[in-house]
């Protein structure tokens, strides 16, 4: 046989990391983001509180109660006393309203008397799972049927905000993955045009693309949207909004493929398997495709919460999603004026909402696409 | 220099025109023209709808016309200025924007600037300090920034506003300046009330901006030509100024081809919040009640405003970058 | 080494100098204990192969290490005037005056790569007069005239007008000529030279080398000139530090070294160069022309004219301007050439990785009919494709990151349906035993080779088709002098066994003097000379051969032939 390699270039013994994959260095690199697990951790909660939202909320959101306008949020007290001494169970203490005497004026005051007891997994208001499921267990909710809670307060109509945020992720943050699945998929079909016809094809997609950049995207999703007719089906104005978004979200993405393709075309491994007989298609997605998965994930990740925002922006202005539809920018639109701020702050936690999904998506965007390519930008 | 300008004004012949196009297919795309719009709040209102009345109308405002017909009319007389009628408003549509577009464009380059004045320093510390807790905190602050959208940091400010300073944060103008002929007080006043908007619409812009100066520079940073003019003897300071950060600058100019779009963008949607006499609350109102030509008028001179933006970019990484201007 | 044969006391004495690179879960010890001395008027190089701690110890001189290294230990003892007392540079803090004042003005640097070395965006003028300015040694004015003079000394031709451009605009050589100036502005009493003609082309590197002698002698500098290039040493230096992994194993004067090298590793070093050097024993002989293989006629190669109003010029490939030549069966043939001679594009060419434009490549198969390989269609392409396989330079990028190295090789037994399943798993084992490798790290993935495995594992992919011909395109370039002999004499050894057939694209003449029957001179896309080996290395007919012979450095340091002083 011929000569080993000898003296400095001697294989090494096999260590762990030797045979792990792309994939799972990918992994490990991310691991090593702290802030980017947090964020993943976040978004995995809010996706699975939109996806079981009838059950994560307390209440059916459009439960209203014209008794309990404005009804100010309770916070969750672990240590309860009563007759028989102290226990360790969550509780809220309850208000009624009270009129002033001097003005007449109904405010909410504290009944420090009788804490309403609240469990885990209750019945509560009977809904549909996924509209197919009867169903009434919550998975918090006051012991008693009947008795109220409001963590985060309740709105103009006496409904929970704490249910309508939960409904209302499943809007936003749907919106925010559809979009992006619009967006990757123009993307994918232009960038991937312009990278393989080139020439003449690609002038134009690449001039297409820089013409949307240019242009200031909220006006133009305003004259989109508003040329909706107005007696649109929920659903329907759903997907168009969608469809609105992404038609203008999908320059970056598409930029992205083509930015990392043609990099990988020239890539001398591609041209290896090309050498070695593999097929077109073999090496579009054995050889490259793999390559640009993570990128592309980071990508995507990275647009979503432009998505989210967006989608937020107009329903805010009331031209995207509607009452009675329930989304996150549709709640904000009850916070529009000072007045309704003023008296009822916390009708701007939805906004609260948005803030902490869009900076987990972005921590996990960044910490993924610092993992994919460690040494790049 | 000179020919790489006209190539570039050239070039921007055909985008202005497309986006003529657009702005003019966007306002077309409504269902219904004016007159059903009309038709139809006059029928909520209880009066009946005259047909030939609506017929004379389209045939008025030449509603009736094909379509490039009716482009080719509208764009003439933007040319020569007249942008037509508004008619939820019952005048030329040139004498309800003139200000607006003009306190839009004062408040989008001055956010601009500003943006770009605290985004640089902080971009650069940030680099250059990398393991510093003060780049941890730009950092941080930097993500919060581009999480919080404007028009929820613009609500957060009304109501500390009101709830601590009980001051009204909205508008551009105290009461006695709002509709007042332009002076030096005016202007004062305009100054005064500015900043909150505009610390609103910079933040997300600043925010990402940031993060680019930070990873141009760190890039640079690492370039050998920094290990060169350090071999020369340079002090830190100079050689920092001098090389990476000069370097790291034109990447950093060319983001006003996309910033300055979102900052136009932005405005519209926080002048709403915030009730600014700049072009959004109008555009928005225009926009639902298909007051054609003013919406169209709004949406061409915005668009046309960020296009040219997308010029001036070009021009000046060109000015600063010799390998552009070469080619 | 012997310092009482100087009558100068040194300008610059290195004792126990160790910089390491405190990592997180190491220390790295770049440079550990290396001394050595420098002396006005005469070249020190340091040769080591990558890695072995030379560049970061001229780089300690300065104290420019980049983070995380650090000078843990050692004295840099620098002398400003024969009698004056010697500083520490070492003591000094790296961000203060003290060391700034020295930089540039008492030792200067040059680097590696012009390109990258000069910034993008200022006026060659200007970078050259800036560390004048810096040191207060004259005004803007007066400092920007000096740079024209400058670029005068350092050979540029119209140095006025030569300073008002801008690095882009000047050629490789030019960059390093201009760098060569700005660190000779301030008539500095060192000057290190950091690997300065790596990245230049041979006949480029021989001028340059000629000017950093001219200049040292002219103006009694003492050099510190760092190279992997045993040729380079021979040529330039005065006296020779050899570094191994951080350590210094051996320090001579050059003359000595080469006669009488002491340390096991320069042994190797001075073998492995002197065997593929140009004073080495007969060049391979021409073959017994077998049965023709290949048949190329006249292939061209150009690209139309590119640049419109609305697309930007692209710099297009070398083009071809009429290549014709045969390979025989078991023949060898080298292909040599500059950077952008045309050599990489015509092996692109004949694997049809580009389209020749005019030409013809006939190709005989194993079963004896012969193709046009210019003309075949993409499945007739494919089958061509099990027959001529190639190898690409960089061992790195070759190799999809992805799959495991049994997979890389598999790839085109399975692709092309030859082998599957177990038999595959086998077939993989046997071509990494048959290239040197042990047969059981098919599991492992590249990132887990050194570079000289990786292209082991290449060259077995190549094989695994049982391939006839197999094009080599600077298959050794990125590999240290050391591993290049080996695989080198891995190919060598296969050819027979397997009835190969080379074409070898090199721009290394010693490489492929020692690898190659035939060679074929290229020179802006056309072949100047083509004919044996040995003919070629020692009667080169033409003038663009002569000149590129002359321009290699012989590691034989009784023969300079490209420096004499």
């Amino acid at each position: 046989m011929s000569t080993q390699t000898s003296g400095a270039d001697a294989i090494r013994p096999a260590r762990a990391l030797d045979t792990a994959s792309e994939a799972r260095l990918v992994w490990l690199r991310f691991g090593r983001h702290k802030l980017a697990v947090l964020g993943l951790a976040i978004v995995a909660l809010l996706y699975l509180m939109a996806i079981f939202a009838e059950m994560a909320a307390p209440f059916d959101p459009d439960h209203s109660n014209a008794r309990l306008v404005f009804h100010p949020p309770q916070a969750i007290h672990l240590i309860d006393h009563d007759d028989d001494g102290w226990h360790l169970r969550p509780t809220v203490i309850p208000y009624r309203l009270a009129r002033d005497k001097v003005t007449l004026a109904a405010t909410y005051v504290q009944d420090g008397e009788h804490h309403t007891r609240l469990r885990f997994f209750v019945h509560g208001d009977p809904y549909r799972l996924w509209t197919l499921i009867p169903m009434d267990i919550h998975l918090i909710g006051p012991a008693e049927p009947g008795q109220t809670m409001f963590l985060f307060g309740a709105d103009r109509q006496g409904r929970d905000v704490l249910s309508r945020i939960i409904y209302g992720a499943r809007a936003s943050l749907s919106i925010g993955l559809l979009g992006v699945a619009n967006s990757l998929l123009l993307g994918i079909v232009f960038g991937g045009l312009s990278g393989y016809f080139g020439g003449r094809v690609d002038w134009f997609v690449q001039r297409t693309i820089e013409f949307i950049i240019s242009l200031p995207t909220i006006p133009i999703w305003l004259a989109l949207a508003a040329a909706l007719p107005k007696d649109m089906s929920p659903l329907v104005k759903y997907f168009c909004i969608t469809v609105i978004i992404s038609l203008i979200g999908w320059t970056e993405l598409a930029r992205v493929v083509r930015g990392r393709f043609l990099a990988l075309r020239s890539e001398s491994f591609v041209t290896a398997a090309m050498l070695d007989g593999c097929s077109r298609r073999r090496i579009i997605f054995r050889h490259m495709l793999p390559a640009l998965t993570s990128h592309i994930i980071a990508s995507v990740t990275l647009a979503i919460p432009a998505m989210i925002l967006a989608e937020t922006a107009l329903s805010f202005l009331g031209v995207g999603l509607q009452p009675p539809a329930i989304s996150w920018g549709a709640l904000l639109k009850e916070a529009q004026n000072v007045e309704s701020i003023a008296a009822a702050p916390w009708l701007l936690l939805p906004g609260a909402a948005v803030a902490l999904t869009v900076l987990a998506l972005n921590f996990l965007g960044d910490g993924l696409r610092d993992a994919a390519d460690p040494h790049g930008h | 220099m000179g020919r790489f300008i006209a190539r570039r004004l050239m070039g921007m012949v055909p985008f202005i025109l497309l986006v003529s196009i657009t702005v003019f297919l966007l306002i077309k795309l409504a269902p219904g023209d004016f007159a059903s719009n009309y038709a139809a709040s006059l029928a909520a209102s209880g009066e009946t709808v005259d047909d030939s009345m609506l017929a004379d109308m389209r045939q008025r405002y030449g509603l009736d016309q094909p379509l490039i017909v009716q482009y080719w009319d509208w764009m003439r007389g933007v040319l020569q200025g007249d942008f037509g009628y508004s008619f939820q408003w019952q005048q030329p549509v040139v004498s309800l924007i003139g200000e607006r577009i003009g306190l839009t464009l004062v408040l989008s380059v001055s956010t601009l600037l500003f943006t770009w004045a605290v985004a640089l320093p902080i971009g650069v510390y940030s680099a250059v300090r990398r393991y510093s807790v003060g780049a941890y905190l730009v950092t941080l602050i930097g993500f919060v920034g581009l999480a919080i959208p404007g028009f929820l940091m613009a609500l957060i400010l009304m109501f500390v506003g009101v709830s601590v300073f009980h001051t009204d944060v909205g508008g551009l103008f105290s009461a006695p300046y709002a509709n007042a002929p332009w002076s030096w007080a005016r202007v004062v006043d305009l100054a005064q009330h500015m900043w909150v908007p505009m610390v609103i619409l910079g933040t997300s812009g600043a925010a990402s901006l940031i993060r680019i100066m930070r990873a141009n520079l760190l890039d640079q940073l690492n370039q050998p030509y920094v290990d060169t003019a350090r071999a020369k003897g340079l002090s830190e300071f100079t050689l920092l100024v001098r090389y990476p950060i000069r370097v790291a600058l034109n990447p950093f100019v060319s983001t006003l081809g996309f910033i300055l779009p979102q900052l136009v963008s932005g405005s519209v949607i926080i002048s709403i919040v915030l009730n600014l006499p700049t072009a959004g609350p109008l555009l928005l109102q225009a926009l639902l009640g298909q007051d054609q030509y003013l919406a169209g008028a709004f949406l061409l001179l915005l668009c046309s405003l960020t296009v040219l933006g997308t010029l001036i970019s070009d021009i000046l990484l060109a000015l600063l970058d010799p390998r552009i201007r070469y080619q | 080494m012997d310092t009482d044969q100087h009558d100068t006391p040194p300008v610059l004495e290195v004792r126990g100098l160790s910089t390491h690179f405190l990592l997180r879960a190491m220390t790295l010890k770049a440079v550990d204990d290396v001394s050595f001395t420098l002396h006005p008027g005469r070249i020190l190089c340091i040769v080591g192969e990558s890695g072995s701690g030379k560049s970061i110890t001229a780089r300690s001189l300065l104290q420019i290490v980049s983070p995380p290294g650090r000078i843990v230990a050692g004295q840099v003892l620098y002398r400003a005037t024969p009698d004056a007392a010697p500083v520490d540079i070492a003591q000094l803090p790296a961000r203060g005056p003290a060391m700034r004042a020295l930089r540039g003005h008492d030792i200067a640097m040059v680097f590696q790569e012009p390109m990258t070395s000069l910034s993008p965006i200022h006026k060659i003028g200007w970078q050259i007069a800036e560390g004048l300015v810096a040191h207060g040694m004259m005004t803007r004015k007066q400092a920007l005239a000096r740079a024209v003079d400058l670029l005068r000394q350092v050979e540029i031709p119209n140095p006025e007008q030569a300073a008002e451009k801008f690095p882009f605009e000047f050629s490789g050589g030019m960059r390093q000529r201009a760098m060569i100036a700005m660190a000779l502005a301030c008539n500095p009493r060192v000057l290190i030279a950091d690997e300065p003609t790596t990245a230049l082309d041979v006949t480029t590197q021989a001028e340059i080398l000629r000017l950093i002698r001219r200049l040292q002698v002219e103006q009694g500098l003492a050099v510190l000139f760092i190279t992997h290039d045993m040729g380079v040493v021979a040529q330039i230096a005065d006296d020779v530090l050899v570094m191994y992994h951080g350590r210094v194993v051996e320090a001579a004067p050059v003359s000595d070294l080469f006669a009488n090298p002491r340390h096991s590793y320069t042994i190797r070093l001075l073998e492995a160069a002197q065997k593929l050097g140009m004073a080495a024993p007969p060049a391979r002989a021409a073959v017994q022309p077998g049965p023709r293989l290949l048949e190329v006629r006249d292939v061209m190669l150009t690209y139309p004219a590119q640049g419109s109003l609305f697309r930007k010029t692209v710099q297009p490939a070398p083009t071809l301007q009429g290549i014709s030549f045969d390979l025989h069966e078991g023949e060898n043939l080298g292909i040599v050439g500059e950077s952008g001679s045309g050599k990489t594009t015509l092996g692109n060419c004949i694997i049809r990785v580009l389209q020749p434009s005019a030409g013809s490549i006939r190709y005989t198969r194993r079963d004896g009919t012969v193709e046009d390989l210019a003309a075949l269609d993409r499945d007739a392409l494919r089958a061509a494709r099990r027959e001529i396989r190639m190898i690409v330079q960089d061992p790195f990028a070759s190799l999809n990151p992805r799959m495991t190295v049994e997979q890389c090789i598999g790839e085109p037994l399975l692709v092309n349906g030859i082998l599957q399943g177990q038999a595959l798993r086998d077939r993989v084992a046997q071509l990494l035993t048959m290239v040197g490798l042990p047969g059981d790290i098919g599991s492992r993935y590249p990132h887990a080779f050194s570079g000289g495995q990786r292209q082991r594992i290449v060259i077995a992919r190549a094989l695994a088709l049982d391939p006839r011909l197999i094009i080599a395109d600077e298959a050794t370039s990125a590999l240290d002098v050391t591993l290049r002999g080996q695989i080198l004499d891995l190919l060598l050894e296969l050819q027979p066994r397997l009835g190969l057939s080379f074409l070898f694209i090199s721009h290394d003449l010693g490489v492929i003097r020692y690898f190659c029957n035939r060679v074929a001179v290229m020179h802006r896309g056309r072949i100047v000379e083509i004919g044996p080996t040995e003919q070629i290395c020692t009667a080169p007919r033409e003038a663009y051969t002569q000149r590129l012979l002359a321009a290699v450095p012989e590691a034989t340091p009784q023969r300079r032939t490209l420096v004499s002083v």
